[in-house]
């Protein structure tokens, strides 16, 4: 298909659900949707659905028109078989695209979520009043809300960060200029002007598409080397769990699908409130939801490039808000990833998010957890990876630092293990070679495999005495990363976009 | 090849850490290609000047070696093949050094201490300063104090390195420093010690020399505080 991309990293996958269990989730799933079946709130899609031989009548609503469909199951089967399992999504440079293969456990990571709020962090001084004299740097932060400048920075550190595989725009640009009309083509410029792996948001408004399309397309030298190379790809949220249509999303799934460029399909229901909160019936229905979603699109277009998105959440019990960094968590998600291998697609999944507000143990700890987790279930496209905070709510960029250290050291710990007769063969050598020399040592043998990148460093921010200093650390490399110049577009580009594409701010307008 | 492009090569080859023709390089692509092993006994063959070897050669290799390490290029393992290369030269080279009239720095007796097989430690100090251009007299691990104090004797050798792991075994170092001073010896040895549970405090209370905390520190003190 290609033959130059990210690599990800292979991994077997770990499976939480036997065979048979993935079958009764599947007939659960099926159930749902022939009874109750969905509410529709999108005429389009309920007749699309009505022409395919689903069951559709209309309900009375309090405030509007809505459509309830029953789907036999082979409806959705056939729909779902039609997706494509293999597919591209771009990049500016050919070594950054992404190669999506249902078939193959190769996951990336990247960014996620639309955080209205961007955490700077400091080191300060300050002084201990048990032990006068004794000074120590302790990490302060403060909170500024996303505008495009933020949203461009991380863009660019984003692209120095070498295990990061995509980006998802992971701020709301908020500038006062900044309006539902022009929202689109701000946030994907300053995305697509500052890194060259694969870029995706959701749509603020159906207009936004044919501008960043076009955007695209001037990236690309064309619309079918766009379509060749999608450098963008895009985000719905169709489902407002459970189970209900949402209009104005399924009119962007129609725009989207009829333009050509990959998409997923992406559900959020919170166990416990619009979702049973135990596992068997989370995953019946997200899974309901998203092959709903799945099957529209391929009603639309057979054969259209999509992701099945899952991202399902827990509900914390004392006041109802997500609670990511929790078991339920991982078991829904990892589910989900056997879930999309089962039907064939390409799974967008989720891991890297938690409760805490700043960056530190909590932090770590619950990152880690889904960090690990996800990566070893084989989800093809892992989002949510690098620099949340607070659920969804915050971007901190040194965060996203720690987690590009986090997210390195478990892709080397989940490569395919290299034991073959051929390693095996050296290494009998190499035995035999250490206990003929005079101190037995195999230092001077590793070098081999730790010049290759075989070997893992330690910690990047560890501290050699009594402290801990990681964010200090972390925040100078942070700093060095920073200093290194940005991957904008050339200069050509640039003014053919301002003048093609309305609506760019002109502080946006950097060249390389 | 002349004597000089071949004095070059073993230079080069110290740089790479290839000790014999089969072994891989720093570099890709050096496997079969001489290494120091074979140049140094052909250097030797042809009549090349073994103190133009040591100077030009295996000292100037070090330094190289030494800044790659300053600048992060290399790593322990890199140090440590190097360092190997020029202990194999030196071996071959020795009758003929002797010959030449050209002494090595020292002798230094090294060994982990009676009760402890621990050796790595040991034996990356005892590599690195063979490298370093000392004779390195290793006496192994689980070392009984008189075997180490009778190798001090024999060897007349002015250092001492000693080796333990164990908070139980490291107390045989102030035996050994006992023992050292009732043969007469102590005043012409100087002792130096390494080891995780060691410390420049446990130094002053046994009464040795120097504590180092890896090789590269003994290579160090060598140079300056035990000179």
């Amino acid at each position: 298909m290609i033959d130059r991309f990210r690599e990800g990293v292979m991994v077997k996958p770990y499976e939480r659900l036997d065979p048979e269990q993935v079958k009764w989730l599947d007939q659960a799933s099926m159930s749902i949707l022939n009874d109750p079946g969905i509410w529709c709130y999108n005429e389009k899609a309920a007749e699309l659905f009505k022409t395919h031989g689903a069951k559709v009548w209309e309900e009375k609503d309090k405030h509007s028109i809505c459509w309830r469909v029953s789907f036999p199951d082979g409806l959705i089967k056939e729909a779902v078989a039609q997706a494509p399992s293999r597919f591209v999504l771009g990049a500016r440079i050919p070594e950054n695209r992404l190669l999506l293969d249902a078939k193959v456990p190769r996951v990336y990571f990247g960014t996620g979520s639309e955080a209205n709020i961007w955490i700077e962090t400091q080191m300060q001084e300050f002084m201990s009043i048990e032990d006068n004299g004794i000074k120590c740097k302790v990490p302060r932060f403060k909170e500024l809300r996303g505008n495009t400048s933020l949203l461009s920075r991380a863009a660019r550190l984003c692209e120095r960060l070498d295990h990061l595989d995509f980006f998802i725009r992971p701020l709301n640009i908020q500038d006062p200029e900044i309006t539902p009309d022009n929202h689109d083509v701000n946030k994907f410029f300053a995305s697509l002007n500052n890194i060259t792996k694969h870029v995706q948001a959701g749509l603020t408004t159906i207009d936004g598409l044919k501008d960043v399309v076009r955007m695209g397309e001037i990236i690309t030298g064309s619309p079918e080397a766009l379509r060749e190379n999608p450098v963008v790809s895009f985000i719905t949220c169709i489902f407002k769990s459970p189970l209900q249509v949402v209009d104005d999303t399924a009119e962007k799934v129609f725009a989207i699908v009829e333009a050509g460029l990959p998409l997923v399909i992406s559900s959020s229901p919170q166990g416990g409130s619009s979702a049973p909160i135990q596992e068997a019936g989370m995953v019946a229905q997200i899974n309901a939801e998203i092959l709903t979603g799945i099957t529209l699109t391929q009603l639309i277009k057979p054969g259209f490039p999509v992701l099945y998105g899952s991202v399902p959440v827990r509900a914390r019990l004392d006041d109802l808000h997500d609670l990511y960094g929790c078991p339920e968590f991982n078991q829904y998600n990892i589910d989900c990833a056997q879930l999309a291998r089962f039907y064939n697609i390409p799974c967008y999944s989720t891991a890297g998010v938690g409760d805490a507000k700043v960056p530190g143990m909590q932090a770590i700890f619950e990152k880690l957890f889904t960090h690990l987790y996800m990566a070893m279930s084989g989800a093809q496209y892992v989002h949510y990876a690098f620099g949340l905070l607070d659920r969804t709510n915050s971007f901190c960029p040194v965060q996203a630092v720690l987690d590009n250290e986090q997210i390195g050291k478990i892709k080397h710990c989940l490569r395919e293990p290299n034991v073959n007769p051929t390693a095996i063969e050296d290494m009998l050598k190499t035995v035999k070679k250490v206990m003929a020399s005079p101190y037995r040592l195999y230092a001077r043998h590793v070098r081999k495999a730790m010049h290759a990148g075989e070997v893992s460093s330690p910690y990047r921010f560890e501290a050699k005495g009594l402290e801990d200093k990681v964010l200090e650390n972390a925040l100078e490399y942070m700093d060095q990363l920073e200093q290194q110049p940005a991957a904008h577009l050339e200069s050509a580009i640039v003014e053919k976009i301002f003048k093609e594409v309305p609506g760019i701010l002109p502080n946006l307008k950097q060249t390389g | 090849m002349d004597n000089q492009e071949l004095i070059e090569k073993i230079a080069f080859n110290i740089v790479q850490g290839r000790v014999e023709a089969e072994d891989e390089g720093f570099d890709e692509g050096l496997e079969g290609q001489p290494a120091v092993t074979e140049l140094v006994n052909k250097a030797l063959e042809t009549g090349v000047d073994p103190k133009a070897m040591v100077i030009d050669g295996l000292t100037r290799a070090m330094e190289i070696v030494g800044e790659k390490f300053e600048r992060e290029e290399y790593l322990i393992p890199d140090m440590l093949a190097s360092a190997e290369c020029v202990g194999i030269a030196m071996d071959i080279m020795s009758p003929h050094l002797l010959k030449a009239g050209v002494e090595s720095k020292g002798k230094f007796v090294i060994a982990t201490v009676a009760g402890d097989l621990h050796d790595i430690g040991k034996n990356i100090v005892s590599i690195m300063i063979k490298g370093a251009g000392y004779e390195v007299i290793d006496l192994g691990a689980d070392v009984p104090t008189s075997v180490i104090v009778q190798a001090v004797k024999e060897n007349q050798a002015p250092y001492l390195g000693l080796s333990a792991l164990l908070t139980t075994t490291m107390r045989v170092m102030q035996e050994v420093i006992d023992k050292l001073k009732e043969e007469g010896l102590r005043d012409n040895v100087k002792v130096l010690i390494g080891g995780a549970p060691t410390s420049q405090a446990f130094v002053d209370q046994i009464g040795a020399d120097v504590h180092c905390k890896d090789a590269f520190e003994a290579i160090d003190v060598l140079k300056t505080k035990a000179a």
